[in-house]
């Protein structure tokens, strides 16, 4: 970069930021400043007022930043995007890998000091890790946008509520059987899906999600419609977490000569989905390093040049859906025996965004991204009520944010580089 | 009989503005190609400006509908057309030549922000417009009736009134030739000296205002609303773009009223509970077997 001094025009940064204010004035004037109160309004000028001025400050300070030399050299930076992944040179050890350990040590000894409502909230966070790992599989590693994830977490979901009040399944027998039906669920999405991409993909998969949906709402007769249903909680080899089990069960607490506790199902359901978190982390981290795992991604970055070198994509591509879909409806389980009670309202087109959201924060195909992402996304509304409500702009404005600025999310996905062997090939 | 053919006027009104909203899609698909995936929200956001404006007018005293329907329209019209400027400078330019997936999560996202901002600032409960027009002509068909309302007619009327202007605009002005120029190669329309940013941005905005004359039309026919029918009606226009052939304007007309009709003879005939499901499952089915559509160009695969 030049020397030159820089100079800076304060006109133009005023004239932008009275510009930007005007457009705000019209923007936000009708819909915040004036609220319908049936066929009256009242009007709500302050609140207004503030939205003016906040964007007027912020288009000034940007325009004023952007044009000083630091201001500059962080545009510069940041219109460079270096998307991709970060490669390790060969033989590199993480300094994570003592934390690992330890987090999981933490997380088992976790539900023996925290209060039942912090295990509550956890447990939702942990539910989400595996929504937002699934997803990640479909959308960060293949790089197939499936909005219409939140039909596998409904599968998945009234799978168990409609074993249980239909065949007599219980949680344990539909965890495996939910992920299959899932997987197969996503086989069919994916078929279609084969001779589409980008934005057709999404919008299908969109309308997937939505007849699930409707198709749960009005089908009233199997799934009692708005309603809603109940599912069954786990059991350990047939004890029951009841205050009084059923007929020829014993509870938990009797069969141990515990007193009574609620708690005690929320720390089972938590170990038992602490344990699943686990497996699809490993299973995960293999995947990646196997070449179906490599396949995705170079699927992802350019797939007429896969196809052109000979992989077969029907294949990848199926097998991500399935994989992903089916990790989806492992959550979908959780979620049922943790609420007790399914009904369509929990399987919105909201979910499937907040679930994009976490995978888009946490970074596309990072694994440790999605699980801080998850747990921040969903966690933190719980804890801060008050802003619960802007917490879906917040996701959109994330969205949109992260997309400027850092498109492969906050943690960028790492994977170590090969190195050749020492030593003759015979 | 007389279902039937009630039905297929429901359905003929109900699929202009279906076509209406199509045009958005298509216009901004065939210039940038992508889709608007806010355009539904900007159509939400125009029902709530529709219904603040005919409050605001009757705060006012303006009472006679010509007056009130054609200051409800310019209204709305401008606040909608700046929003559709808006989002694109908000989650699209900045984005330019970023990779699809990136473009398209930040207009999911640009969605997710114009819903919950308007159920934030106008709350969640379902809002309403009076009745400004009523009464209907009657039919006598066999032993029953079929009715057009009179809103009806002016919703027919007004949108194909709306998209014959705007087909003059597109063919005959040289606002038009741009945008046909930038559609066809806007590399080469940029370097023959057309401002293609602008265009781009000028898309956005007929857009929107079309998404804005239909949030009008129907609004006042329906009355009711709430933050979140953007979504169904916005995948529903989608449907009816890709059904037309996405890209093409007289195919996103077509495809609207070919899916009104057919949507209000399933809702007619067979079930009203599963007329959504009937149309995303016939997105899905169009875009299995015909991508292109019925009036678009079969899309060609650069490498």
């Amino acid at each position: 970069m030049s020397q030159a001094a820089v100079s800076i025009d304060y006109k133009k940064s005023v004239i932008d930021a009275v510009i930007a204010g005007l457009l705000a004035l019209i923007v936000f004037g009708p819909i915040v400043g004036i609220v319908l109160d049936g066929y009256d309004f009242h009007a709500e000028p302050k609140r207004l007022l503030w939205i003016v001025v906040v964007v007027m400050a912020g288009r000034l300070l940007a325009s004023v930043l952007f044009q000083t030399k630091r201001g500059k050299v962080l545009l510069y930076k940041h219109s460079s995007k270096d998307d991709g992944v970060h490669v390790l040179p060969p033989g590199h050890k993480s300094k994570l890998r003592w934390v690992i350990p330890l987090v999981i040590v933490i997380a088992f000894l976790m539900p023996f000091v925290a209060t039942k409502y912090i295990l509550t909230v956890i447990i939702l966070g942990l539910i989400y890790v595996l929504l937002g790992l699934g997803l990640n599989i479909v959308v960060g590693l293949a790089g197939l946008l499936d909005l219409g994830f939140v039909g596998f977490y409904a599968i998945g979901a009234y799978g168990l509520a409609l074993g249980y009040e239909n065949l007599g399944l219980g949680f344990w027998s539909m965890l495996p059987l939910a992920a299959i039906i899932a997987a197969f669920a996503g086989a069919i999405l994916g078929f279609p899906v084969l001779r589409m991409h980008g934005d057709y993909l999404a919008i299908v998969t969109l309308g997937f999600g939505e007849i699930i949906r409707l198709v749960l709402t009005n089908w009233t007769s199997l799934t009692h419609g708005p309603n809603g249903m109940n599912a069954p909680l786990p059991t350990l080899f047939g004890l029951e977490f009841k205050r009084r089990a059923s007929e020829g069960h014993v509870p938990f607490h009797e069969f141990f000569g515990l007193s009574y506790s609620s708690a005690y199902k929320y720390i089972f359901i938590y170990l038992v989905l602490l344990l699943v978190v686990l497996g699809v982390l490993y299973v995960k981290k293999r995947l990646t390093k196997m070449p179906i795992g490599r396949a995705w991604e170079a699927l992802r970055e350019d797939e007429i040049a896969c196809r052109s070198l000979g992989l077969n994509h029907v294949l990848v591509k199926l097998s991500a859906f399935m994989i992903g879909a089916s990790t989806g409806g492992l959550a979908g389980v959780f979620f049922a025996t943790y609420q007790g009670f399914v009904n369509p309202s929990s399987f919105t087109f909201f979910e499937s965004a907040l679930i994009l959201a976490i995978v888009v924060l946490g970074g596309m195909g990072s694994t440790l991204g999605v699980v801080i992402a998850a747990f921040v996304l969903t966690v933190l509304p719980e804890v801060l009520r008050e802003v619960a409500e802007f917490r879906v702009l917040a996701f959109g404005m994330l969205m949109v944010l992260m997309m400027i600025w850092k498109p492969r999310g906050l943690i960028r996905m790492t994977r170590t580089g090969v190195a050749l062997r020492e030593g003759k090939v015979e | 009989m007389d279902i039937i053919l009630q039905q297929l006027v429901n359905g003929l009104s109900l699929g202009s503005v279906y076509g209406l909203i199509a045009i958005g899609y298509t216009m901004v698909y065939g210039i940038i190609g992508m889709i608007n995936f806010a355009h539904g929200d900007v159509y939400m956001v125009s029902a709530y400006v529709t219904a603040i404006a005919i409050a605001m007018l009757s705060f006012f005293g303006i009472e006679s509908f010509p007056v009130v329907i054609l200051g409800t329209l310019i209204f709305t019209i401008f606040v909608t057309g700046v929003y559709g400027w808006v989002i694109e400078r908000v989650a699209y330019r900045p984005l330019r030549g970023s990779s699809r997936l990136s473009i398209l999560i930040s207009a999911i996202g640009m969605s997710l922000i114009l819903q919950n901002y308007v159920q934030i600032s106008q709350g969640a409960k379902q809002q309403g417009v009076p009745t400004l027009l009523s009464g209907a002509i009657r039919f006598d068909v066999g032993d029953g009736f079929v009715q057009l309302t009179y809103m009806k007619l002016f919703i027919l009327c007004a949108s194909f009134i709306g998209m014959g202007v705007l087909t003059y605009i597109i063919q005959k002005t040289k606002l038009g030739r741009m945008c046909r120029a930038t559609q066809q190669d806007p590399k080469m329309a940029s370097i023959l000296g057309i401002d293609t940013d602008k265009i781009i941005s000028t898309v956005f905005v007929i857009g929107a205002t079309m998404a804005a004359l239909a949030g009008v039309l129907v609004t006042l026919d329906y009355g009711g609303f709430d933050f979140y029918v953007g979504f169904i009606i916005g995948i529903k226009a989608f449907t009816a773009a890709v059904l037309g052939g996405i890209g093409s304007l007289p195919g996103a007309m077509l495809g609207g009223i070919i899916l009104g009709l057919s949507e209000a003879l399933f809702a007619g005939l067979i079930s009203s509970d599963y007329k959504d499901v009937f149309s995303f499952s016939l997105l899905v089915i169009i875009l299995i077997f015909r991508p292109s559509g019925l009036l678009g160009k079969p899309e060609v695969e650069k490498v």
